[in-house]
């Protein structure tokens, strides 16, 4: 086992234990509720940030993925009384059909045409969750999602519920990271650093960029399952542009291609409007605030960042010990 | 038919507001290479600014449509000055993200000032409406159409008859070498950023009397012009301008003719017809795709 295996591994378990840890240490249901919003939101930005950190393709309406996922597991568990880990499947085999059917042309496209390009679409998804109100309730929203059973384990409670979500968010860890180490990661990655370069060392980038749109639409549409059966109501506005948007500013304040960066752009990003809250209407101004100076000043992220202000602070605690090597106590 | 013509008109009008919205994010795209999603907000400045100093100070009218223009370049100037320039070279993507806060700042700051209800603002001027072939052109629409065509032709007299305009040109086809033979190149992005955001602003001057002005009606005006300007190709300016007529009077058509709930979707099912078919708009040159 070479040093980088044994350091995920140590990684991975240091993230199962913090699991635990807040599952059987955090009592306040409230606290639980937003950990809960934490781990959906980290399933969205690790899947956005598989298709913007490490292929590169920016999209702004993945928010209709996790609309999808949602809105069929409600349909199918709700409307027609299916069970909802069938309607789970269902959930991912259409966000994936979808992804796939709109891929193949807007993948061609790149840049801003790319970033529209996916904007339409996600305006077109959540347009047709506002107007299609025979089937998904419209604008005033979806009632009646049933919750989720497991056998005899019920998830009504909220630390059922937590754990449900972080098992997945872990196993979803998991599965990137393995796909990031293999033949295919390195191929995600030298298309994000030159489209052109990689089609000629024989990598099929099209298919490539369609297969993990296809697997970030299925990330997107298990939180979606999973946010609709936590809140028990959706409505359009929870999956329109500003959430799509919301994911991509986690991706890109988290730090593209990190894994724990999505963690911690998922983090910052859920916790910041429940601690602004308290500022009432000047919430939205110091959220703007807040996202433009991190961007300004931060344009790699936090993760990046905050890690270059630690390694300068100890550089520099270094210079000065080196400069006053015995310096009298 | 008196129908049809009842929503050409509606159409038009509305086409003009995204054909000026469309040319001021287009504008500067191709100056700066910026995607400003903040655009919408400076049109809700617009139209929040008449509502206070002509409907509430009771200005009369040129003063306050300057007014408003003004306040639209000086945040647009602030803007360019404390976040564009301040961050540098970074990736786009970034960019748009510090755009998307300046737009949730704005709308954050107009909520406070403004407060969260909707104003109205009376019509331009007094006249009855005139009847043409039994369908009814309200004089607002023609203070629209004339404004919007005024501005693009003396952005288009600015750019092609001018020599700062003519240097602005320069700097959008290549910056490096508009820089060497001794143009300020910063400096015609930031006077470019000034007149986008202006237009902007009269956009939202002169959409007030159609419609609500509330502190959040920025961000759906910002996306329709986008769509607007990706139909006409982006960076052209005709083309933007085309391409808001079009998509005003098929959004008109649509939410008459098929359902009032299918005229938003209208504009993003056409955005995506045009990517897939032409990337390059309609209008534009057939070098448009830049990156």
């Amino acid at each position: 086992m070479d040093d980088n295996k044994k350091k995920t591994l140590v990684e991975n378990i240091a993230f199962l234990v913090m699991i635990l840890f807040c599952g059987i240490w955090i009592k306040n249901t409230y606290y639980l509720q937003i950990m809960t919003f934490i781990g959906i939101n980290t399933l969205l930005a690790l899947g956005l940030n598989m298709l913007m950190g490490y292929a590169g393709q920016v999209s702004l309406g993945h928010a209709a993925f996790y609309g999808i996922g949602a809105y069929t597991t409600a349909i199918l568990s709700g409307t027609y009384g299916m069970s909802p880990w069938l309607a789970l499947v269902c959930a991912v085999a259409c966000a994936v059909f979808i992804a796939l059917v709109v891929g193949l042309p807007t993948l061609k496209l790149s840049g801003y045409y790319l970033g529209m390009g996916t904007l339409g679409f996600g305006m077109i998804v959540n347009i047709l969750f506002r107007e299609w109100s025979t089937v998904t309730g419209g604008s005033s929203g979806f009632v009646g999602i049933p919750m989720l059973t497991a056998g005899s384990i019920s998830f009504m409670s909220g630390r059922n519920y937590f754990f449900l979500v972080w098992m997945v968010v872990l196993v979803a860890i998991l599965l990137c990271r393995r796909i990031l180490s293999s033949r295919m990661g390195r191929a995600l990655r030298s298309i994000h650093d030159g489209e052109n370069a990689s089609l000629a060392v024989g990598v099929n980038t099209h298919f490539l960029k369609l297969q993990i749109f296809m697997f970030s639409a299925a990330l997107g549409a298990i939180a979606g399952f999973l946010y609709a059966h936590f809140v028990m109501f959706i409505s359009p506005e929870s999956f329109g542009f500003m959430v799509s948007v919301k994911m991509v500013t986690m991706v890109v304040i988290g730090g593209m291609a990190s894994v724990w960066g999505a963690l911690l752009g998922a983090s910052v990003l859920t916790l910041l409007p429940e601690v602004l809250h308290g500022f009432a209407e000047y919430e939205m101004i110091i959220f703007g605030m807040i996202l433009m100076l991190v961007m300004i000043f931060m344009p790699q992220g936090l993760t990046r960042g905050l890690l270059d202000i630690y390694l300068h602070s100890r550089k520099k605690r270094g210079k000065y010990s080196a400069r006053n090597p015995s310096s009298p106590d | 038919m008196q129908e049809i013509i009842q929503y050409l008109f509606s159409g038009v009008t509305t086409g003009a507001i995204y054909a000026v919205i469309a040319v001021g994010l287009s504008m500067l795209y191709s100056s700066t290479e910026l995607i400003n999603f903040a655009h919408g907000e400076f049109v809700m400045l617009g139209a929040m600014a008449i509502v206070t100093l002509w409907v509430h100070m009771s200005l009369p009218l040129p003063v306050a449509f300057v007014g408003a223009v003004a306040v639209g370049c000086c945040m647009g100037l602030l803007f360019e000055r404390f976040a564009i320039r301040t961050a540098g070279n970074p990736q786009p993507i970034v960019l748009v993200i510090i755009t998307v806060g300046a737009s949730i700042f704005l709308r954050g700051v107009a909520m406070i000032v403004w407060g969260k209800d909707p104003f109205s603002v009376p019509s331009f001027s007094s006249h009855e409406s005139i009847e043409i072939a039994g369908a009814a052109l309200l004089p607002q629409s023609i203070w629209i159409v004339a404004a919007a065509v005024i501005l693009a032709g003396g952005i288009h007299f600015f750019f092609k008859k001018t020599l700062t305009g003519k240097a602005m040109v320069a700097c959008a086809v290549n910056k490096k070498a508009a820089w060497l033979s001794g143009i300020p190149s910063e400096r015609m992005g930031v006077l470019a950023f000034a007149m986008s955001t202006g237009s902007g602003a009269i956009a939202g001057v002169f959409i007030a009397p159609i419609t609500m002005s509330s502190y959040d009606m920025g961000t759906m005006l910002v996306l329709k012009g986008f769509c607007a300007a990706m139909i006409g190709g982006l960076g052209s300016l005709w083309g933007a301008f085309a391409g808001g007529i079009l998509l005003g009077v098929l959004e008109s058509l649509g939410a008459g003719l098929i359902s009032s709930g299918s005229k938003d979707a209208i504009a993003f099912i056409l955005l995506l017809l045009i990517l897939y078919i032409c990337p390059g708009g309609l209008f534009s040159a057939k070098e448009a795709k830049r990156f």
